[in-house]
């Protein structure tokens, strides 16, 4: 068993990224990220891999690109502002069917925003990271181990389905210290083989082109609708979600990422005073985790989706619950944190609605 | 049947230049450029070791031509593209094929950045002073009074600002070893253009850094002028604004290559004349 | 009820405060504890107030930003003054009174008046205010074994600094005996 150490949630991603194979990094700096860029500054000459900073986050996201066609398993990391910057090189990734991975640790916002944890990136990675249709997978890290032990999943899931996958973290993950057993570090001969890559022929197969462009309109619909049935295979294979006391909760939250961690404490503390409350906890965001709460439609009578946004995600469980209970909201943006206190107290709101409509029956 | 005659090859499509049509227009120079390209491939023996980087503009398609793997870029990214190719596989020669669009006005930054690094790639940039692709708007390059789509009452600088000379600009950073300006209007010069690519590819095979040839070009069909009215038009305008020659050579200024120039320009600054301690085991 | 100490540490940033809840953290890892240590970040580190939330707990960690402390080390006025009055029922603060004027109405918790700067420049390390807070705060609450707190200073203090480790040990005696 490897030892336990004490990592910061950036640092943590940083290093698991490079035992996961990744030898090629290409960042900028902004806050809450930072972090993740110094260690791979620091740790990829020592591994033989490369960290460059790029003169920009659109810069890094075509040397991501680059590196990705070339056949190798490269990454960069920023926070919501830059990763605005990034979404054009996500949809080409997409358009040519490169694995990659892109860290997002949020920041509030819209506009330069603040510096402060925000989880108001979920429509943008979702729904629109880029122009054209495509979906990316996105996955939420809850805890530092957790951020370790996804890059893995992430690296995976991008080379399998040859689709470039996000990390959506926050600045509360990535700044925290938590006790982390980084995972074991994979060998060169444990990575795929990528016979698409253009790496040279070596005069030995034809050419390889990286391309997304497609001037026959039927050809592009082709390739797309080829891509959405990857998409729908990553549904059917890839979701993920943990549940907390959901079995007989009347009340289920659902939250993600720091957020779930806040829900869990308040779901705890509804149970000491006698409301039934439980949480799922999302892990994929897309794929969304439907499956799970649609376990739960038959017992649940309320749902209440916790988020540090305006409401973004309550959107996706309002779509699986399909207007058959009520689903809520409760959020707090632009940086600040709900607090267990405050998501308790939506909750009691709700509890004592529910016991009303059954008074009033 | 007539009696056979032993033939000799004189001219023969290059193995780098895959039996495509391409979609150039008649008389645009870009085809002579990607032959010239091909040529050098062949000659250095290169093909199965290079990736080429399309970019967005008339030659968007260049990665249907080139025989070697080709990537398309997003537009102005290619240097950035390049870069993370060349990471990943410094033994393989990595060059990109850039319009003055895609390489001075969209892609400026990732242009600079490529160059300052010293990234051991080669562009080939194409000069035309127009975009072509989307139908003849001005370029970062088009000249002042040029009258194009967007500039329909000329290139007012008062307003629209001055071209940008590439060569002259990048040759300024350290990270370059070799930037010359080249033109194809007349066989003399495309044997010289032929003889700068071939440097300029050299110069990455032997690891000396940054190296772009800029191709003063023409665009008959955005220009609204016949192939030899619009090569007439460049010598007599283009030209003098965008002078041929070399503008930067390493190794013709008596260095091993282009981080040796840099060191020698920096001997004065204490800090920039020593090499970094740690960072590779 | 589980076994669960939450802690703010407050001052200027440069005195030391995250390196002090670093110190907290380590030992719960050494004792196989959960534990999670968040900084404030931002502009206000550099220079300005300085915070970190740390939690030391037998159970897996909610929310690592902690609102009430159970214990709060606080190296200012302005940090006093913020989080005194949050700290919780039966709760401990430890006021560095070298840097304090004035210690706001806090009658749910025990107040320690420590004039810890001062007792780190006589003892000839100045820097070494935050550790002296530290350790009185261990002796307080017995937050882990004491061998703990100093096999937690050997990973605290990086081998190329071999040197400040001895002069942390004794910051933390000092501490622990004030």
């Amino acid at each position: 068993m490897a030892e336990k150490v004490l990592m910061k949630g950036n640092e943590a991603l940083a290093e698991s990224a490079i035992r996961a194979g990744c030898r090629f990094f290409f960042g900028y700096p902004i806050t809450p990220q930072t972090e993740l860029a110094a260690y791979m500054a620091k740790r990829m000459p020592k591994v033989g891999g490369t960290y460059l900073q790029a003169e920009s986050e659109i810069a890094a996201i075509n040397m991501v690109y680059g590196a990705a066609s070339a056949g190798a398993r490269a990454m960069t990391s920023s926070s919501s502002p830059g990763i605005s910057l990034k979404g054009e090189g996500v949809s080409y990734m997409t358009g040519s069917d490169l694995p990659g991975v892109i860290i997002n640790v949020q920041r509030g916002g819209p506009g330069l925003g603040g510096i402060q944890p925000s989880q108001s990136d979920y429509w943008q990675a979702t729904r629109a990271m880029g122009h054209g249709d495509h979906r990316l997978v996105v996955l939420a890290p809850a805890t530092v181990q957790e951020m370790a032990d996804l890059i893995f999943d992430a690296f995976d899931i991008a080379d399998k389905y040859r689709t470039p996958v996000m990390i959506l973290a926050d600045g509360m993950l990535g700044q925290m210290m938590e006790p982390v057993t980084l995972p074991e570090a994979l060998s060169p001969e444990d990575l795929p083989a990528k016979p698409w890559a253009t790496d040279g022929h070596k005069n030995k197969r034809p050419h390889n082109i990286t391309n997304s462009l497609y001037l026959t309109a039927e050809d592009l619909e082709d390739l797309n609708i080829e891509r959405y049935k990857r998409y729908e295979k990553i549904e059917a294979e890839e979701q993920r979600a943990e549940t907390f006391l959901t079995e007989d909760a009347d009340i289920v939250l659902v939250a993600f990422g720091a957020t779930s961690r806040i829900c869990r404490s308040a779901v705890r503390a509804a149970r000491d005073e006698g409301i039934k409350a439980g949480l799922i906890r999302p892990i994929t965001l897309w794929p969304f985790p439907s499956e799970a709460i649609v376990q739960t439609l038959d017992t649940a009578k309320a749902y209440l989706s916790v988020e540090m946004s305006m409401g973004q995600m309550v959107d996706d469980v309002r779509l699986v619950v399909n207007g058959s209970h009520p689903v809520e909201f409760y959020g707090r943006t632009g940086g600040v944190i709900p607090t267990p206190d405050e998501v308790l107290s939506k909750v009691r709101q709700m509890a004592s609605e529910l016991d009303s409509a059954k008074g009033g029956e | 049947m007539a009696e056979q005659k032993e033939e000799k090859v004189v001219f023969q499509r290059p193995h780098a230049l895959l039996p495509v049509v391409t979609n150039y227009c008649p008389g645009c120079t870009h085809g002579i450029v990607n032959r010239l390209v091909a040529e050098i491939l062949d000659e250095l023996d290169i093909e199965g070791n290079t990736v080429g980087i399309a970019p967005v503009g008339c030659s968007v398609m260049a990665y249907n031509f080139f025989g070697c793997d080709m990537i398309e870029a997003a537009h102005g990214r290619a240097p950035a593209v390049a870069t993370g190719v060349k990471r990943v596989h410094p033994e393989n020669i990595v060059f990109a094929y850039q319009g003055d669009g895609d390489l001075a006005s969209i892609g400026m930054a990732e242009t600079v950045h490529a160059a300052t690094r010293g990234e051991n790639i080669t562009i080939i940039f194409i000069n035309n002073a127009i975009y072509g692709m989307t139908g003849g708007q001005m370029a970062p390059t088009s000249l002042p009074n040029q009258v194009t789509q967007t500039s329909p009452y000329g290139r007012d600088v008062s307003t629209a600002g001055y071209p940008i000379r590439v060569c002259e600009l990048l040759s300024s950073l350290d990270g370059v070893a070799y930037l010359e300006r080249v033109t194809v209007d007349s066989p003399k010069n495309v044997r010289k253009a032929k003889k700068a690519i071939k440097k300029a590819f050299e110069t990455q095979r032997d690891g000396l850094g940054y190296s772009l040839v800029e191709v003063v070009a023409t665009c008959p069909t955005n220009w609204g002028m016949t192939p030899q009215q619009a090569f007439e038009w460049m010598r007599e305008n283009m030209l003098p604004y965008y002078p041929l020659g070399v503008y930067k050579d390493v190794v013709a200024e008596g260095y091993a290559d282009a981080a040796e120039a840099a060191a020698a320009r920096a001997a004065e600054c204490p800090i920039a004349s020593h090499s970094v301690e740690g960072g590779a085991q | 009820m589980s076994n669960t100490l939450n802690v703010v540490l407050a001052g200027f940033g440069g005195q030391g405060l995250l390196f002090a809840g670093k110190l907290l953290a380590y030992t719960g890892l050494i004792e196989d504890r959960h534990v999670s240590w968040l900084p404030s970040y931002g502009p206000e580190m550099r220079g300005g107030t300085a915070n970190c939330s740390v939690c030391l707990s037998d159970e897996p960690i909610g929310s690592p930003l902690v609102l009430n402390p159970d214990a709060l080390i606080a190296m200012n006025q302005p940090s006093i003054d913020k989080f005194a009055p949050e700290v919780t029922q039966g709760g401990v603060i430890i006021a560095d009174m070298t840097l304090i004027g004035s210690v706001p109405d806090a009658p749910q918790a025990t107040i320690i008046e420590l004039p810890a700067t001062q007792m780190a420049e006589d003892a000839g390390f100045k820097q070494l205010a935050n550790i002296i807070c530290a350790g009185r705060l261990w002796a307080e609450t017995h937050f882990c074994k004491e061998e703990t707190l100093f096999k937690a200073m050997e990973k605290c203090v990086p081998a190329r600094k071999a040197n400040m480790l001895e002069l942390n040990k004794q910051a933390l005696k000092i501490g622990i005996e004030s």
